[in-house]
């Protein structure tokens, strides 16, 4: 069971009424990879993260994450799975109302019973992970935007999810703080064996992290490349993905 | 998470070996399992310190687990632990080893509380000074450039403030015409003067109710959505953005809301003192009073002084409830709960400024005997 797929998706599509997004993508993601969506804007890149998590619903094709199709599920069985899997927005996402402490522990108070003290030392914890232990106390009004992206992870974190998912964590970000992220997630799925499913466009990390990627492209509706990035960078004779790697205009 | 075998599985005790406490921890040391045994655990700390960790018999720990263990024994040694669980412990003590201790609270003194909230009162109080003297300002300039001005936008702001609000205006009216018709008629009747209530309701919504009323409805629908846009435009920066393109902000953001409300204002009370009227009209038919009966009180004791009074205290209310909700907006903090606090500010603001003006109109009326 260890060898089977973190994630399978088959023949994926999604369409808005009648503009079809992409269709027939499919991929699998093997356990403790960090496996990265990456395509041009407005390819649907993070519209496929938020189909495969339930959040878009597929118009064709079947996804299951953790051995689950979360189509198919009943409330609870969908609650425990969407439970193992942890997702950093691309803003954060943070509640503006409560501190880094106080998101972080949100979601530990909701599914467990730990007692107040655990989950405010977890979540703690968890901010220290991530280098914001000192800004625990803060709102996320106060704090900048790589804080908050590394805020988002920690929450992801918060239930030591088999499975994260992020959304653009470097866009927006300066390139140091943008290669500290970088260098925090590929700790984490080196330290934890975690599986991370790493939406981007941002060349530089996509060579840094992924071990395996997929290509979407907006004329095509789909996937027209997988395999290790820096493989495609080197090899690829398809137009569109010797542009986007050699950052050429189409 | 909470029925994982570490539930049932897990076990912590704390054993004396060679005069030091020794903790052994077995099975799935996981979240349920530190839920379970949290209680344990913290007894277990109260007392000598523990200088070992016996971890021999752990098959799997996690965050919460690595938590637990660690909070009974934050320096202890670690016994054979395999190596998942020196891994997670060793990341765990690392992360929090880079937490500082939280410090004392900040002192706080009355006298610097008052101080700090007289400050932040005067400052308010100026910035908002500023606000009226940039309106009337952009207002002056307006009136020699009327181009100025964007109509549409001035249209469109109409629609929202007055046609939209025409429903519930009519609704509110209505009823209130029907309450107080009940409620006066019944002292009325006491004294054989039910035939004065239309006079009562005619004259309480022309001159008080109809737009102080309206008002209200106003600051609730208007004020607070004119404050959580212009909030929400001012935390995404789109103000400063208008600024550095040389777009007169007040001009464009807050003049033709101003202008709406109004001219919005009187026609909403308007609406209200009609809606009213005919609900108090429905009620003294049902108690026997003919249409041609009210209609004669009202020719009689309503005089068009009292509407022109009301509409124009309905005027003076839209301005200064649309100054309101655009000044709380325009001076949003930040973050998502500065929306919240401009709406709330805007609401609140609005009906304690229209109460206040009231008072004021009212003595100012007496006096000049209107």
């Amino acid at each position: 069971m260890a060898d089977d797929p973190v994630i399978r998706a088959e023949g994926l599509s999604v369409a808005f009424g009648n503009r079809t997004i992409f269709k027939d993508v499919s991929f699998n993601v093997k356990r403790g990879e960090i496996f990265v969506i990456l395509g041009g804007s407005g390819c649907g890149k993070s519209t496929l993260l938020k189909a495969l998590i339930g959040l878009v619903p597929l118009a064709a094709g079947h996804a299951w994450l953790l051995g689950q199709e979360i189509a198919d599920e009943d409330d609870d069985t969908r609650r425990a799975l969407l439970r193992r899997i942890g997702v950093m927005w691309q803003s954060g996402a943070l509640f503006g109302s409560m501190t880094l402490a106080e998101n972080v522990e949100l979601p530990i108070e909701e599914h467990t019973r730990l007692p107040r003290d655990a989950r405010a030392a977890l979540a703690r914890s968890k901010l220290g992970l991530v280098g914001l232990g000192d800004a625990a106390e803060r709102l996320p009004a106060e704090i900048s935007g790589g804080m908050a992206k590394r805020a988002g992870i920690a929450r992801a974190m918060a239930l030591d999810p088999p499975l994260l998912f992020l959304d653009e964590p470097g866009a927006g970000l300066d390139p140091i703080t943008s290669a500290g992220l970088d260098k925090l997630i590929k700790d984490i799925a080196r330290d934890t064996g975690t599986t991370f499913v790493v939406v981007t466009h941002e060349l530089q990390s996509i060579l840094a992290i992924g071990d395996r990627c997929i290509m979407l492209d907006k004329d095509a509706q789909g996937m027209i490349a997988e395999g290790d990035p820096r493989q495609l960078k080197a090899e690829s004779t398809q137009p569109t993905v010797r542009a986007f790697f050699r950052r050429e205009a189409a | 998470m909470d029925a994982s075998p570490g539930e049932t599985t897990a076990r912590i005790e704390a054993l004396t070996e060679g005069g030091s406490r020794v903790l052994r921890a077995s099975g799935r040391i996981d979240t349920a399992a530190a839920a379970r045994l949290w209680p344990q655990a913290m007894k277990e700390a109260a007392g000598e310190p523990i200088s070992a960790l016996d971890l021999s018999g752990v098959e799997t720990v996690d965050s919460a687990g690595a938590i637990m263990l660690l909070t009974v024994a934050p320096d202890a040694a670690l016994r054979g632990a395999p190596d998942q669980v020196a891994a997670v412990l060793e990341r765990t003590r690392k992360a929090l080893g880079t937490i500082p201790p939280p410090g004392p609270p900040p002192p706080w003194h009355p006298i610097t509380a008052i101080g700090r909230a007289t400050v932040g009162r005067a400052r308010a109080a100026v910035a908002g000074i500023a606000f009226i003297g940039e309106a009337l300002v952009t207002t002056l300039r307006v009136l020699m450039r009327p181009r100025l001005l964007r109509w549409s936008d001035v249209l469109r702001h109409l629609d929202e403030v007055g046609t939209r609000a025409f429903p519930l205006t009519l609704l509110l009216g209505f009823l209130i015409g029907i309450i107080l018709a009940y409620q006066s008629s019944i002292p009325l009747r006491r004294f054989g003067a039910e035939v004065f209530v239309p006079n009562l309701v005619g004259i309480s919504l022309l001159r008080e109710l109809g737009p102080l009323l309206a008002g209200v409805v106003l600051a609730g629908r208007t004020g607070s959505a004119f404050a959580a846009e212009l909030g929400t435009m001012t935390v995404n920066e789109e103000v400063d953005a208008l600024k550095i393109m040389g777009v007169d902000a007040t001009a464009m953001l807050v003049l033709p809301r101003l202008v709406a409300a109004t001219i919005a204002m009187p026609v909403l009370a308007m609406l209200m003192n009609v809606a009213g009227l005919a609900g108090m009209t429905l009620i003294m038919g049902t108690l026997g009073y003919p249409w041609a009966s009210v209609q004669s009180q009202l020719q009689q004791w309503l005089s068009l002084g009292d509407l022109a009074g009301g509409l124009f205290k309905a005027a003076c209310f839209g301005l200064v409830i649309a100054g309101i909700g655009c000044r709380a907006g325009l001076s949003a903090g930040r973050g998502p709960r500065a929306v919240g606090d401009a709406a709330t500010a805007a609401v609140v603001g609005g009906i304690v400024a229209i109460v206040v003006m009231d008072g004021i109109f009212a003595v100012l009326f007496f006096r000049l005997g209107i």
